[in-house]
């Protein structure tokens, strides 16, 4: 068998075994189904070796050879070698047999090994080495529960991708979306926070009435959404940990667009009050609200630049709705989308480099992002009715609503557009996403 | 029978008179305030006092609840005027009567924005109605944008279903 011949087979049983695996471990019926679409021949291939276990007690419940696989996968800038195609099993660095790992083509390895203590705590060490060169780059452990060990995966993918990308990964992290179940007037709305691989969906709102546009604070432990339970739409800010909320804007009309400042004292909104929509920022010590636009057209959907300074949004002054930019202060708001018939719902990336947004020419809507240096958008969705883009706080991959048949769904997006992951719901819509910050320990 | 033929023949010029209008000048687009819309719509005849509260199940008219929308658009096409005219009469013999317009819109474009394109609907209704002899203290208007569909395919004919002010009674009297 050839290399390449090889290379296809290890694609094909990656494909298949993440979508497998994801379903083997799927409890329940409301765990989303993964499946990796597409791959990309440029990705730096690493093979990241089953742990080994010490310290006696049950087997893991997780492969975390598995998850930080699957991680490496769905950012889109790495190939992980398939499960069935590793077979020798070094658990540390003197164990490995550098010529194998050659022959395999592996830029990287990984191996590492989980050592169980009492009362539920885990240490995970790991290392991992340039095959070529045959050199350690980096060896260090986490410690964590047992019952997470998803968690410590996720933050051994991270270390592993900032090692190699020279960027913070972005895997332990989370996101929040809206799902409804049911029809007519049997409608079931939650909303939901899950970690990013749409793993230990946990519910933080349920409903009978609409909810959407869930938006983090900049510590994680916060949401603010758009609730109908008053019967006009309304914004309530929630404290993930003890479920404990409260209504900061209930006006007549239209309240709705939250959107947290990135030190967190402030909140962007929409208001009508029953009039128009138009931007307003609220100092959230103070309940007092400072009007940014005044336009009689459709202005809403605010979203802040990383140094909290502007607000981009979504306004329909020009005729359709694209983007603007006004200062957070406010003052004259300026267009910055020429690209496409209509842009809308604009998410910043943590270096405010580029702006993914929702874009329309005729009856087709794709996730786009312009590049605010060189002034080119680039489509990176393949459209139908994509909206609700969300990066990722590393800016690596991006997350958008979808839809498939009458299904509303989720896809996470490299940010090259080249490898996609859709997330599925066993049952019911998903929509609305929103990508959490980093993760804090303790969180 | 003098009095239904004066009824009739006034309803009769006012709904001319509406066409006419509604033929000579383009919609305005999106942007623009809808002001001008409710400009064109004459003032409710005088029915003398011709509705029951029951008139609301049973009247033709009256039971016209839902006026529907081009996309995009939150003018009131001229199929609906003559819903506007009766129940703007109806809300005029009934002071304390109360109704709410529920605005809503097809699943294009996003939830937010959509929320703002069903106020504006509901608004224009409500403008329609006021103009026509509704008071504005009988007036509400709340917006669900794309969140109450009725039906859920992706096709021009659910669409146009979606694109929809819902007029709601929340006091026949």
């Amino acid at each position: 068998m050839t290399i390449e011949t090889f290379a296809r087979f290890a694609m094909a049983c990656l494909l298949t075994c993440c979508g497998s695996v994801a379903i083997a471990q799927g409890l329940n019926s409301d765990v989303p189904t993964i499946d990796i679409k597409n791959g990309t021949a440029t990705a730096t291939p690493i093979a990241v070796v089953t742990f080994g276990v010490e310290g006696g007690g049950l087997p893991p419940q997780t492969d975390v050879a598995d998850v930080i696989r699957s991680d490496l996968n769905r950012c889109g800038q790495f190939r992980a070698l398939a499960k069935n195609d590793i077979v020798e099993f070094p658990t540390r660095g003197e164990e490995i047999k550098f010529p194998t790992w050659n022959m395999l083509k592996q830029a990287y390895i990984v191996v590492g090994r989980e050592v169980q203590g009492a009362g539920g705590d885990v240490r995970v060490e790991f290392e991992l080495f340039d095959v070529a060169k045959q050199q350690r780059l980096q060896g260090l452990s986490i410690s964590g529960q047992a019952s997470d060990l998803r968690g410590v995966a996720h933050q051994i993918a991270d270390l592993i991708y900032e090692k190699i990308i020279g960027v913070r990964g972005a895997f332990w992290t989370r996101i929040a979306y809206v799902t409804s179940k049911g029809s007519g007037a049997n409608i079931a709305y939650a909303l939901m926070v899950a970690d990013s691989d749409g793993f230990n969906p946990q519910t933080v709102v349920n409903s009978r009435q609409p909810l959407m546009s869930p938006a983090w604070s900049p510590d994680g432990r916060k949401i603010a959404y758009v609730s109908f339970e008053r019967g006009n739409s309304s914004i309530y800010i929630q404290e993930i940990a003890t479920g404990s909320r409260e209504v900061v804007s209930a006006n007549k009309g239209i309240n709705g667009a939250p959107k947290f400042s990135p030190d967190g004292t402030k909140l962007a909104l929409t208001l009508s009050n029953g009039i128009n929509p138009d931007i307003f920022v609220m100092d959230l010590a103070t309940r007092h609200t400072t009007q940014i636009t005044k336009h009689f057209a459709i202005d809403t959907e605010p979203v802040w630049t990383p140094d909290g300074q502007n607000l981009v949004f979504t306004s329909d002054r020009g005729g359709k709705a694209q983007l603007y930019q006004a200062s957070a202060a406010g003052g004259d708001a300026t267009r910055i989308t020429f690209a496409g018939e209509s842009n809308m719902k604009g998410t910043v990336s943590y270096d405010g480099k580029k702006i993914a947004m929702a874009q329309g020419n005729g009856n087709v809507y794709r996730i786009a992002v312009l590049d605010r240096a060189t002034g080119e958008t680039k489509a990176i969705s393949t459209g139908g009715l994509d909206e609700s883009p969300s990066f990722a706080p590393n800016a690596s991959m991006i997350l958008y609503a979808a839809t498939e048949g009458p299904r509303g769904v989720l896809f996470a997006v490299s940010a090259d557009g080249r490898v996609s992951q859709r997330l599925v719901l066993a049952d019911g819509d998903v929509r609305e996403p929103a990508w959490s910050p980093y993760r804090q320990r303790g969180q | 029978m003098k009095l239904p033929i004066r009824v009739i023949l006034i309803a009769t010029i006012a709904s001319v008179t509406l066409a006419a209008c509604a033929s000579k000048t383009k919609p305005p687009p999106p942007v623009a305030d809808n002001t001008t819309q409710t400009d064109r719509t004459t003032t409710a005849p005088d029915n003398g006092g011709k509705y029951k509260v029951g008139d609301l199940d049973t009247d033709s008219c009256l039971r016209q609840r839902i006026v529907y929308f081009d996309f995009n658009m939150t003018d009131i096409k001229p199929q609906f005027q003559a819903a506007i005219s009766c129940h703007a009469a109806y809300l005029r013999q009934f002071p304390t009567a109360r109704v709410t317009l529920e605005g809503n819109a097809d699943e294009r474009g996003t939830r937010e924005y959509n929320l703002g394109l069903g106020e504006r609907r509901g608004n224009a209704v409500s403008g329609a109605l006021g103009s026509a002899g509704a008071s504005t203290s009988q007036l509400n208007t709340v917006s669900y944008g794309e969140e109450r569909p009725v039906c859920k395919d992706h096709s021009e004919d659910c669409w146009q279903k979606n694109r929809r002010v819902e007029i709601v009674y929340t006091a026949k009297q």
